[in-house]
């Protein structure tokens, strides 16, 4: 499988001196087209962190993000932004909907930022909402709909601009156990595919069945690097 | 750039208790300022009604006058010697005093009294009714049907009344273009019958009015009066002046800017906070937008956008309902001094733009600084 991105001896440090603390120290792997990578550990550990670092948000202290070839953060800013919105679908852990728009809209977001027009953005934006099982809400604000159906919107969202890396933060946090065992299991038959590397961030072991790999993560430190299925 | 803007736009008005009161907020500030602004030029242009009804280019009068109505008296050779500086084309004296009328029904009301140049009857009104000749008749009087005709009773043609023992008589029914500032009526008659009817001082021309044969001879003119110890104005000049006095001899002006300050503020406060609110309430939807691609810029352009058009409906809407306010006003109160010019028009704008851009920056701020990061921390 093909390399999506590779964290090289990534840190990200607060404070200085002695009141230094590392949030993520030292850490170097890579995520692969084709797999769903699990970052899993405590509260604490450093998982989150790590995530907005690969992920273009958070600047990193020390270490390289390497995609296609390329250190993500060597880039001016605006690239950085581009890289997210081109390159990048997030899916936040509270979903970040906007309740005043609909649906559809929402779903669109990415789409009129990456500058396509308003009508195609919805009409592309609906596609999507079928894809995720939400056909005929598209009118819908986000307030209408059940936790689980904001998940799929969210997932919606965050797909609809064809991203080659999806990355979910504690997708299961908001969701009863069945809902969410049946998103991730979505998630890994419908949008997962050859071409796209799913990042998740969790600490839910009940999820952790669908994971093809597993990087267990504390104190800022990779504690452990596993194949899925029986971690 | 438009998708972005919808979706601005779709944040801000779907939100319909903030929307309302943002715009109830920039609406009342726009509404107060742009009343108190037109009651001000609405009292001035009045304060300067003779000016505007006469319409002579240039008024001669003793430096001190700082109004219409106060005017000092000067002595006839100011006028001989007006008339010989070359440029002047021609020049006439303008009574103008205040006396008491006996009406029909034994009531005395207050008038203004404008005596026109028996000659040439220099700024003599349009009339609705009647004949300019019938001027030079025994006792004859002109009365203005402006707003404060009614408290003659209404007089028609051949209408009598006393004035400081003389019988007057009125022979036409003359429109004006505006009302005077006091609320009393207005009459006119030639010079010679003013100063014969009204007791008057030593001097009797309150003002000298002046034609120049071209523009080029006004400053030969103003300098040739100064000499005399006089003042000559251009009809724009003294309503300046006129202007000036209310403005800042009477605390009418101090008055009218406190209000429309007062009004800027609280429009500011109200729609501020109320903004910085919504761009609270939405920040991490901001953030939100931020990781998901969206850059600095394009979240500035959405708060501008919001801002902008908020304060800008909110002043379409404020300056209408000023200006039914005053139209409703007019219809029940004839003397109701009320104005919307262009420039307060525009102050209010400029004032409304003063509120959006404070408004909008409080909201870059705290857009600009949100971290996407805190959007994953939660």
């Amino acid at each position: 499988m093909a390399t999506a991105l590779q964290a090289v001896s990534l840190s990200k440090w607060f404070g200085e001196g002695e009141a230094r603390t590392y949030a993520v120290h030292d850490v170097s792997f890579e995520a692969r087209f084709g797999e769903m990578l699990y970052i899993v550990g405590p509260s604490g550990s450093g998982k989150t962190t790590l995530l907005s670092m690969i992920s273009g948000i958070l600047r990193p202290n020390a270490g390289q993000v390497v995609v296609e070839g390329q250190d993500l953060w060597q880039l001016p800013d605006d690239d950085i932004a581009r890289f997210r919105l081109h390159k990048v679908g997030f899916v936040f852990q509270d979903y970040h909907l906007f309740p005043r728009l609909t649906t559809a809209e929402n779903v669109a977001i990415p789409l009129i930022l990456q500058q396509r027009s308003w009508n195609e953005a919805l009409q592309v934006a609906t596609q999507y909402l079928e894809i995720v099982g939400l056909q005929g809400k598209q009118a819908l604000p986000p307030v209408k709909l059940s936790g689980g159906e904001q998940q799929r919107v969210a997932i919606a969202r965050a797909i609809a601009s064809q991203p080659d890396i999806l990355i979910f933060d504690e997708p299961t946090a908001s969701l009863d156990g069945d809902t969410g065992k049946r998103i991730v299991s979505f998630v890994k038959e419908k949008i997962l595919n050859d071409h796209r590397c799913i990042l998740i961030v969790t600490h839910d072991s009940r999820i952790f069945e669908f994971a093809d790999r597993i990087l267990q993560m504390e104190d800022g430190q990779i504690h452990g690097l596993v194949s899925g299925r029986n971690p | 750039m438009t998708g972005i803007l919808k979706i601005a736009f779709k944040l801000l008005v779907n939100d319909k208790g903030k929307f309302a009161a943002l715009l109830m907020g920039i609406l009342f500030a726009v509404f107060l300022m742009v009343m108190m602004t037109s009651m001000f030029a609405g009292i001035l242009k009045r304060a300067s009604a003779t000016v505007l009804n006469v319409g002579a280019q240039v008024w001669v009068m003793d430096p001190a006058v700082n109004n219409v109505v106060s005017s000092i008296p000067m002595p006839d050779y100011v006028l001989d010697a007006a008339r010989s500086i070359p440029g002047v084309n021609y020049a006439v004296p303008l009574y103008s005093g205040a006396a008491l009328v006996k009406l029909h029904d034994g009531t005395y009301q207050a008038v203004t009294v404008l005596g026109l140049d028996d000659a040439t009857l220099f700024g003599r009104p349009p009339l609705l009714e009647g004949r300019i000749e019938d001027i030079y008749a025994e006792n004859a009087f002109l009365v203005v049907k402006d707003s404060e005709f009614a408290k003659l009773g209404n007089p028609r043609i051949g209408s009598e009344f006393e004035i400081n023992d003389h019988r007057g008589t009125i022979v036409g029914i003359a429109r004006a273009n505006t009302s005077g500032l006091f609320g009393i009526p207005t009459l006119y008659t030639t010079y010679s019958r003013a100063v014969t009817y009204i007791p008057s001082t030593r001097f009797t021309a309150a003002y000298i009015l002046i034609e120049p044969k071209s523009p080029a001879a006004l400053p030969r003119i103003r300098a040739e009066v100064a000499k005399l110890g006089y003042e000559a104005l251009t009809h724009d000049e003294f309503i300046q002046k006129i202007s000036h006095f209310y403005t800042y001899e009477t605390g009418l002006g101090t008055n009218v800017l406190l209000m429309t300050i007062i009004s800027f503020v609280v429009g500011l406060s109200i729609s501020g906070q109320t903004f910085y609110t919504f761009i609270l309430e939405n920040l991490e939807k901001f953030g939100a937008l931020k990781a998901i691609g969206a850059r600095g810029r394009e979240l500035v352009v959405m708060i501008l956008f919001q801002a902008g058009f908020t304060a800008l409906t909110a002043y379409g809407l404020g300056v209408g309902l000023a200006t039914l306010m005053i139209t409703l006003a007019r219809m029940r109160l004839p003397d109701y001094a009320a104005e919307v010019t262009y420039f307060n028009l525009g102050l209010a704008f400029v004032m409304v733009l003063i509120i959006a851009a404070v408004s909008s920056l409080i909201g870059i701020r705290k857009v600009t600084r949100i971290e996407p990061f805190d959007i994953f921390r939660g």
